[in-house]
Parts: C-alpha cells; structure tokens; sequence
C-alpha cells in the first residue's frame, strides 16, 4: 500500500491500538492533522488549549488506561510547550510519545520560521528521541518509539519528523508491534537470599513506590504483606496498592507522610525497598535513614540500586516477577508484637485542622469519598491540596489516583484529568486543586467544555501559594514573598464563562450539598472552597532531617 | 558499595554510529556530575558501530552509576570498566619555542620517551609522542621547564588483552 508519511503515522498508532491522541496543530504538521482528519472514524484527536496540557493529557491518559498516551504538537513553540509536560512523565516513568512536526528538510538548520531543534531540547527528559528527515526511517522510529516507551523502566519518547517527510509517499505494510526489551534476569540465589532476610527479620518494613504500580505487582506485593506479616508502607506514586483499610497500611511515607510510616522505617530491621528509589522527599537524609535496618533494594532500573541510599542487598528485577519468585519461599509468619506497635503509632495521626476556618481540606476529602464510589478518579496538581489528598484520601487503586511526583507539577491537574476522563468515560473524575496550582491550567475548561467531561474540580482556595507559604511560614520568618497575590477571582463566575458549572462552599454542609449537585452536570464544574490560609500540611520532616525532627502540630 | 574511596578508571563504550551520539553521551555525563577527565570516540572496523573511550574520576558508587545510567542510552550497545592490565595509550603534540641552543637537549628527552620530531623550524619544533597517559603525563613534566607554545593531547583509548571478550 501507498502511503504518504502521514498516513503512515497513523497507521503505526492503529499497529499499537492507539485510538486517542491529544494534542494542537500548526503551520508544519498541516499534513499530519489532514491525515488524523481522514482517520477520525479511528483515531479520536483531542484538542487542548495549549500543548503543556494536551502533554499531561497524554500522561493521564496513561494512568488512567494503561495505554501509551500520544500527543501531537506543530515545530518551534508547539514543540517547546511540551516541555514540562514531558518532562513531568520523564519523573514519574510514564509511556508518552510525543510527535512533533518540523520545518522541512531543506530550511532545517537555517533557523527558519517555527524552527527549533527539539530533539536537542528533550534529550534530558526523554527515553530517547528520533529526528526523521527521511520517510525510509519514519516506521522504524515510530515502531521503536513504542517499544522504547513501554520497555524496562518506561518513559516517554519523542519523534520529531519535518513536514516534507510527513507529505513523501512510501510503501507500508502492516506489523506487530515490536516486542519489549526483556526484564533483567535475577538469580535464584538472589531470590534465596532476600527470602531469607525476610524470613529472618524481626521488624520488618515493606517500602514501596511507582515501579509496584508499573509492574503489576499489587496482588503479589499484598501476599508478602500478609503471608509475611510485615506492614507496609508506600511513596505519592504507589498510593492504592495496599488497601486503606487493612491495619498494616501504614500509609505515605516521607517528608509529609504518616508517623506510623516513618517511625516504622527508623525503628525497623529489615527494610524491602520495590520498585523505588530512595528519593530526597522519602529519605530526607540519606545517610541516617532506616538506620538499623539491613537495606534491601528491589528494581527494573539498575541504576537506581544505590544511586540515592547505600543498600545491603540490590537485585535489578521487575518487582512482579521477582515477588513471584520469591512468594514460594517465604515462611508464614506472625510479627504481632512489631505490627501492634506499627498500629498503635498510626492511631496517633489523625486529622489535623486549622481552627479558624469553617471548613478543612480534611473535610472536603472525606466528604469527596463519602460521595463517590471506589472507582473514583482523583487527579491532583501540585501543593498543599495534593499532600492532603494523599494523606485523606481513602485510597484503594492505584490507577485512580494521578498525581504528578517526581517533577512535581503545578499545572498538571487539569489537563492530566482531561486525559483520565477521555480515557474513561464511565468513571467519575474528580480533579483537587489550589488556587495557585488552578491558574496555570484552567484554561482547560474550555476543552472539557467542548467534550463534555463532566469533570469536577474543587478549588481548596487559600488566597496564597500555600506550600511555599507554609515554609516561609515556618522557616522565613512569616517573610511572604511572592506567595500572597491578592488575586480576586471568581471562579464560579469564570467557569460560566467558559460554559461550565460553578460554585462556592465555605462549610462542610454546603460543600456536600454542591457537590451533589456538581455529580450531577453534563460537563465541568468548580467548586471554589474557602479554605484558611493558615492550613499546614502536617506531619512534616524538614529537607535534610530525620523522623526526631518530625513537626507534628 | 564505597561512598568515598576516589579512584581512577578507563571506560570502554559501544554505541550505534548515529547522529548526536556523542551528544547523548556526554550530555548526559554533564547532567548527572560525573566527572570525565577524557573523552575520545570513532567508529571501529565496523562503520555502524563507535567506540568512546572515557576516563573517569570517583568513587565505586560514581562508577556504578555513570556505568548503569550510559547503560540506559538507547544508542549504547555496551559499556564497561577496563582493568587495569589493559593496553592504554595516548597520542601527544607539543610545539616547543627553541633556537638552537636547547635543540640538542630536548631532542634527547624526545628520545628517551621513544618521541618524534614531525616539524622543524628555526625558533620552534613540534614533538610527537604516542604512550600511557602516565608517560605522556611524565614527558610534559619534563618539559615544562622549556617554553611550550602549544600541547594537544587525543584522550586515552584503550584496549583489553587477549582474545577474552570484554564487559
């Protein structure tokens, strides 16, 4: 079959079952989008407001569904806008590929309009990127591209293809997608030895982060919790695994994880580390954490064995595949003693609340989980709002909770949940946000608007930047730099503009009563919640110290 | 693992001769901190295959990680640490001021280094030298009390003994 380099873009995603893409056109990828016109009975294109957004669309998208996301964007500033978005699922090792149109070959190098070099821009924080300015590499890049994203440690890939390439005419013939590099072989030997630390180990902790959701490994992680007795805790990317209810969730781990969490950690004998990687927000000081404990490292990544903590024993394995090995050898055990101690430092950490305001984020969570059922979607942005909704959410999948970690992005939410609810239409999302988080993406409202996603955003409003007030609050002497903006807002008023729902609640029993109204909308709707400024995210460990320093109220 | 113990190492990597591979790979060595002291690459018998040669200065946990994150190129084909019995060598140029008076001196450290003299002129020669980077090191030593216009040296390269494969 004859094809020209656009249809051929489009065929390789139907190769991979790509059925959705995000993304925004312009001057250089006029071909691929008359393309992605002719296969809009396949391939469904989701216009954003602006390329960050469709990134993070692509990226929620994924953890969502389970599918690679796809985002397009046009050269230059098209391309440029991808950036964080990109690099937000380089942190978290999401599977995005990103395709990018350039100027054609001929003005390549010239600094031609709407050039840039963006393979050159995104070589730090992408997998690997391909410039295609000849059509016989164009299905090998895009094939590789796949496999690239979703092999070992995924990660997204970009593919960058000059407008010429995207109008040449080609043969193709259809293929199955490329298999996946195979997961890193681990020993037997290794298997016994780690299952004989474990077996051996009187206080034993299981740690846990975002390679146990990657891998699958929730079923087998929760076994050796049990068959073990061994209580567990886990990082922002890993939150649903273990479920809420289950006594030995000790909960988020870290700089504003629980007490339970962090004292299980100090306190322990044993620690296994799945799937994680010992990042500067769990191990506030890496040389003092888990400091009794004998240090067992677990992950796909080689070079995470290490890198951030000295482990005792590292193995590079898929956790999945080597929990399932390892599962046989593990002896029953009882560590009631280690457990009900575990249990008795969670009871200690309840909600904490600010006394001068009517309503607490704790609140709005747990009325969010009242009023929604299990599969439940919640996105995040970045701040005090998303630490509350790890801490108070009651979490019981990982897929339902999007979050952005390792690169920590304020502006994430809002585009990260247009990819969850594109991705699942039967399931409610509910977007949590700040105010400072929400004006870097609300102009998104315009997108849901326009594909009816009846997704509901509450606004925990505190008037100020609130993480980095809270800091300033306690480490600067209450010096608020740049963190009290004064803005006057509306947000009911400004989500009707854009054609969506809006309200406001400053009480708990007017926020369940919108919020029933809000389950309720065809398309978006806002929930601007009068929060007090004076909230804290608590407890909290400082950078740099240990779980002695931890400020608790 | 030692956190602390500095130690010098050579590092041998294969990569696919694409375009930007080298950017990739020192890119990424900037990004990370991992301190290069020398950087030298070409392609081998095999046009599609190049093979970068790096010395590489820190502790057994540096070298852990600068070996695992090149790993993870997709370009790389293989990497690894050189022992030290391996063959190690270096080409050296150096243009020396002189007239006629040190000539004869210098010519005799050339010697004594199994060093060439490739250009002549009346107020200044140029000295090739191919070596372990120890001896190269030793020779501009020597050198340095004589008046040294210029020195360009290629970076280590090197190469394991035997039929053994590497890595």
């Amino acid at each position: 079959m004859r094809v020209t380099g656009s249809q051929l873009v489009a065929e390789i995603l139907l190769e991979h079952g790509v059925d959705t893409v995000f993304g925004y056109p312009g001057g250089t990828a006029l071909n691929l989008y008359d393309t992605l016109y002719e296969y809009r009975d396949r391939i469904r294109h989701v216009l954003a407001s602006h390329e960050q957004h469709a990134a993070h669309a692509a990226d929620g998208y994924y953890r969502a569904t389970g599918k690679t996301g796809v985002v397009f964007a046009t050269s230059g500033p098209g391309a440029t806008n991808l950036v964080t978005g990109i690099a937000t699922a380089f942190m978290d090792s999401v599977p995005v590929v990103a395709i990018t149109a350039n100027v054609p070959d001929s003005l390549i190098g010239r600094d031609a309009f709407q050039e840039i070099c963006i393979t050159g821009v995104t070589m730090p924080i992408t997998k690997h990127t391909f410039f295609v300015n000849d059509i016989k590499d164009l299905a090998d890049a895009l094939r590789n591209a796949f496999r690239i994203a979703n092999s070992g440690r995924k990660g997204p890939v970009l593919v960058d293809i000059t407008k010429d390439v995207t109008a040449d005419i080609i043969d193709y013939k259809p293929e199955k997608p490329l298999e996946l590099k195979p997961s890193p072989k681990f020993t037997e030997k290794e298997v016994q030895d780690v299952a004989a630390m474990i077996n051996s180990a009187e206080r034993p902790v299981i740690y846990f982060g975002g390679g146990v959701a990657a891998s699958r490994a929730g079923k087998e992680l929760n076994q050796l919790v049990e068959t073990a007795d061994i209580p567990a805790t886990y990082t922002l990317m890993a939150a649903g695994i273990i479920g809420w209810e289950n006594p030995k969730n000790l909960g988020l781990i870290g700089m504003h994880g629980s007490i339970a969490a962090n004292k299980a950690v100090d306190r322990a004998d044993l620690v296994i580390a799945l799937g994680t990687r010992f990042s500067d927000r769990v191990a506030l000081n890496p040389k003092k954490f888990a400091k009794k404990a004998t240090k067992v490292q677990i992950d796909i990544d080689a070079s995470e064995i290490n890198k951030n903590v000295l482990v005792d024993y590292g193995v590079t394995a898929d956790v999945r595949e080597f929990l399932r090995a390892l599962l046989p050898l593990i002896k029953k055990k009882d560590h009631k003693e280690w457990v009900s101690q575990a249990t008795e430092w969670k009871r200690r950490s309840g909600d904490i609340k600010c006394q001068e305001a009517e309503l607490h984020p704790s609140e709005i969570i747990h009325s969010v989980c009242d009023l929604t059922d299990k599969e439940t979607i919640y996105v995040t942005d970045v701040g005090q709002h998303q630490m509350w909704a790890a801490q108070y959410l009651k979490h019981e999948k990982t897929e339902n909770f999007i979050t952005s970690g390792g690169l920590g992005t304020m502006g994430y939410g809002y585009g990260a949940a247009i990819g969850a609810q594109v991705g699942q239409p039967n399931k409610r999302v509910v977007h949590i946000t700040g105010d400072g988080s929400f004006h870097m993406n609300l102009t998104e409202a315009c997108t849901a608007v326009s594909n009816e996603l009846p997704i509901i955003t509450i606004i925990m409003n505190n008037q100020v930047l609130g993480m980095v007030y809270q800091w300033q609050t306690a480490f600067y002497g209450k010096r608020y730099s740049g963190t009290t903006p004064e803005r006057k807002t509306n947000f009911p008023k400004l989500v009707e503009a854009f054609g969506g729902k809006g309200y406001s609640a400053s009480t708990p029993q007017e926020f369940e009563e919108v919020f029933k109204k809000a389950l309720e909308a065809k398309g978006p709707v806002w929930i601007d919640c009068a929060i007090s400024r004076e909230e804290r995210v608590l407890p909290m460990i400082p950078a740099g110290k240990t779980v002695e320093d931890m400020i608790i109220g | 693992m030692d956190s602390k113990a500095v130690k010098k190492s050579i590092i041998s990597i294969l990569v696919r001769n694409e375009a930007n591979v080298t950017t990739r790979v020192s890119s990424l060595f900037g990004r990370r901190g991992f301190n290069i002291t020398s950087f030298t690459g070409c392609a081998t018998n095999d046009p599609k295959i190049s093979r970068i040669t790096v010395a590489f200065e820190g502790t057994e946990q540096a070298l852990h990680q600068i070996l695992t994150q090149t790993a993870k190129l997709e370009d790389v084909i293989k990497i690894f640490a050189m022992d030290d019995n391996s063959i190690y060598r270096e080409l050296l140029l150096m243009k020396v001021k002189t007239d006629k008076s040190e000539r004869s001196a210098i010519m005799q450290i050339v010697e004594i280094y199994r060093g060439k003299i490739v250009d002549l002129s009346r107020d200044s020669l140029i000295i090739e030298m191919t070596g372990s980077p120890e001896k190269l090191d030793g020779f501009m030593d020597m050198m340095n009390c004589y008046d040294i216009a210029e020195v360009s040296r290629t970076g280590v390269t090197g190469m394991s003994r035997g039929l053994e494969l590497e890595g």
